[in-house]
């Protein structure tokens, strides 16, 4: 689905990613990891055409992303509050995406509406602006605004951050059932080792912009992520 | 204390992310302080001649002094709209043990050596060296520059008590704008006279130099009273965290008639209304609508017909320039949504368009009763309304593709520049200007009615051609893409 070949970006010099060659599966649920700095961010924002690759490409569903806009109708993200409108209230948001994909009032209403555990009565029809909201809530409206008309690539940066335990748990449910049962394919980013081998099925360390492991998610997944991080390699 | 505060606001300046940009706006802002340095010296030096010249009989000292509840009142207004107490970045400070009376005292203090309170000492200081040469007595002429002085920090905090009353209202300036008003009818028909008061008072003062004790002790109960209020606003639940606001809904769906575009009106439209900023812009379509009563009853423009259409372009189409100069700077805040959505770029720049062209027809329709002054001058609208429409709107769409400058929507308006660089100063010149000279041209080559034709064909060729113009402006807007979305996302 995903194919990411030569792909470097550099800024005056420093190269802060450079990704030979990486290819994520129609379906998958993929995760990246890595310290600060690692790439991470740089690697959704090529993906979604934001900043220009220095070398290289970045194929969805064999669109090549910084050519065509072809991609837009099926991917969706969220990568941080830039990506909320401050002035319109949560539901407007939704309807507004809503539109621009495709839905009607009903469709985007009949999706919501599934999120009402997860909203906790905190975000629907609070008669607030999304800029007054907590953090936090932010967070889940643009998390939930990404489901909006069955996109076949979400892309989501730190989701889990910001977040209550609660609502961590719910999220986890709520990515795991969209990867199994509708073939979706997710990619996150995450500092939470825990959390990113309990929703994804790969993972990938970043560490300078270099990929460090590329790891089918098991048992041991979680243990050896640890150890990778306190930097007290096992082999 | 104070050295860390002043390092820390030295650093603030000059690594401001914005500092480059603001260099230039620094560097005029500092031609204009020694514009008006200039100005009041030349006004301290000739006040006193000048004043014996035209009034041998009186008292120039007098006279000043009957000036000053004027000064006091202009110089509120002037501040209430351009002096804005000094910002300090207090929230990381409040749980570094400092004490908050500190952080208050500094930025009061701070406010007193603000350039307003000293630029008043220009003309005050010759205008009292002048007296004591003319041999006034010399003690009571330093009693009085120490005293007007006094009564520039007087304002100086008067205002900041003004600013914080009535900040959190919407039209803020009303109430100052209103109670000037009445001090100043008050005072011009005789009701009470306050400027004999005032200069009474003045004078007594300068007779008897202990009494300036009551100036002074105005300016502490003014000072103390800016204290309580800063410092109540100290706390995180007050002022520190941004108001929380009630929603105003209302029902856009007539917007679903434009089609494809509506959700991009609706949004913009919620833009208007629900920020500051553009907000602000909307009243300024009222002082459009009147700029025509500046000139048309004035007989001296009766047979200067150019200047009609420089003032149709300026009534229709002031909506037009002022929201369209900061296309797409208004949805900076979240243009990378709007880059990674399922968005045409086309239909994004057609929504502006279709909004532009809809208040130059509604400003056009209010702007038909200058019909009044001739029937020409409705001519000269609609052909500079057409214009508008034709050319202006898509020069102005174009020259966004330009724009790298982002607009935080919370702002108020009035003299806020940030979004405004050179490109946004270029532009107004072929807005306004153009059209004039197309205008001139053929007025005075051929004839009036030739002059309006040759500005509705010049608007005619923009419609007819409308797709490709817009065709070529996506692909401007496509092209800069990456710079506009790296510009945006740059934080001050």
């Amino acid at each position: 689905m995903i194919i990411s070949s030569n792909l470097s970006k550099k800024y005056n010099d420093h190269l802060v990613l450079n990704i030979d060659s990486l290819d994520i599966p129609k379906g998958q649920s993929f995760g990246l990891v890595g310290n600060n700095g690692a790439g991470k961010t740089t690697y959704f924002s090529l993906l979604l055409d934001l900043i220009k690759p220095t070398t290289g490409y970045i194929k969805n569903n064999n669109i090549l992303v910084h050519e065509s806009e072809d991609w837009k109708p099926f991917t969706s993200s969220f990568i941080d509050e830039s990506f909320l409108i401050g002035y319109l209230t949560p539901e407007e948001y939704f309807y507004f995406i809503g539109e621009l994909r495709g839905q009607n009032k009903a469709d985007v209403d009949a999706l919501i509406s599934q999120f009402e555990d997860f909203f906790h009565g905190e975000i629907l029809s609070q008669k607030k602006y999304l800029r007054d909201l907590s953090k936090g809530n932010q967070k889940k409206v643009g998390i939930v605004s990404t489901l909006i008309g069955n996109p076949d690539v979400i892309v989501l940066d730190e989701p889990f951050a910001n977040l209550d335990p609660t609502t961590q748990i719910r999220l986890k449910g709520i990515i795991k059932n969209l990867a199994e049962t509708k073939g979706v394919t997710i990619l996150i980013s995450s500092h939470d080792l825990m959390h990113v081998t309990d929703v994804c099925e790969r993972i990938v360390v970043l560490e300078k912009g270099k990929i460090i492991k590329d790891i089918a998610t098991s048992e041991a997944t979680l243990k050896e992520l640890e150890a990778y991080f306190a930097g007290s390699e096992v082999i | 204390m104070i050295k860390h505060f002043l390092n820390l606001e030295w650093k603030q300046f000059f690594r401001s992310a914005s500092f480059g940009k603001g260099i230039a706006l620094k560097i005029v802002m500092l031609f204009l302080a020694l514009y008006f340095i200039v100005s009041f010296l030349a006004l301290g030096l000739a006040l006193y001649p000048l004043l014996k010249k035209a009034f041998p009989e009186e008292d120039p000292f007098i006279i000043v002094n009957g000036f000053i509840f004027y000064w006091i009142i202009i110089d509120l207004l002037i501040r209430f709209f351009f002096q804005k107490l000094p910002v300090m970045s207090v929230k990381p400070l409040l749980t570094l043990p400092i004490k908050r009376s500190k952080v208050v005292n500094f930025v009061l203090g701070k406010s007193a050596l603000s350039f307003f309170n000293f630029l008043p000492l220009f003309a005050v200081v010759p205008f009292g060296v002048i007296l004591i040469f003319e041999d006034y007595n010399s003690s009571s002429v330093v009693t009085w520059m120490f005293l007007m002085f006094i009564i520039a920090l007087i304002i100086n905090f008067l205002n900041f008590i003004i600013e914080s009353l009535t900040a959190e209202s919407e039209l803020s300036f009303l109430p100052i704008i209103v109670i000037a008003g009445i001090l100043f009818s008050v005072n011009y028909f005789e009701i009470l006279s306050l400027s004999g008061g005032v200069s009474s008072g003045i004078l007594a003062i300068t007779n008897n130099s202990i009494l300036i004790i009551i100036p002074i002790l105005i300016l502490m109960v003014l000072y103390r009273y800016n204290f309580k209020i800063l410092k109540q606003k100290l706390y995180l639940d007050s002022s520190l965290k941004s108001k929380v606001q009630e929603v105003k809904t209302s029902d856009l769906s007539w917007t679903r008639r434009f089609g494809e575009v509506a959700p991009f009106m609706q949004l913009d439209l919620k833009l208007i209304w629900r920020n500051k900023r553009p907000r602000s812009s909307v009243f300024i379509l009222i002082i459009g609508l009147l700029y025509g009563l500046f000139f048309y009853p004035n007989p001296i423009y009766k047979d200067m017909a150019f200047i009609y259409s420089f003032v149709g372009i300026f009534v229709t189409g002031i909506f037009l320039i002022n929201f369209g100069q900061f296309i797409p700077a208004w949805d900076s805040g979240y243009y990378k949504l709007l880059m990674s959505q399922n968005i045409k770029y086309q239909d994004y720049l057609k929504s502006k368009f279709v909004l532009m062209t809809l208040s130059v027809i509604i400003l056009f329709v209010l702007s038909i009763p200058y019909v009044y002054f001739g029937w020409k001058i409705l001519l000269a609208h609609f052909a500079a309304a057409i214009y508008n429409v034709g050319v202006n709107a898509h020069v102005i769409l174009f020259g966004g593709s330009f724009n790298r400058k982002e607009i935080d929507l919370n702002q108020r308006a009035a003299f806020n520049y940030q979004g405004t660089g050179a490109v946004q100063w270029l532009l107004g010149i072929p807005l306004m200007l153009l059209p004039m000279g197309i205008f001139s041209l053929f007025y005075f080559w051929i004839n009036f009615e030739a002059g309006i034709a040759a500005i509705i064909v010049c608007g005619l060729l923009g419609i007819v051609f409308h797709q490709r113009l817009m065709k070529f402006i996506t692909s401007k807007y496509l092209d800069s893409k990456y710079k506009m979305i790296d510009a945006f996302s740059q934080d001050n």
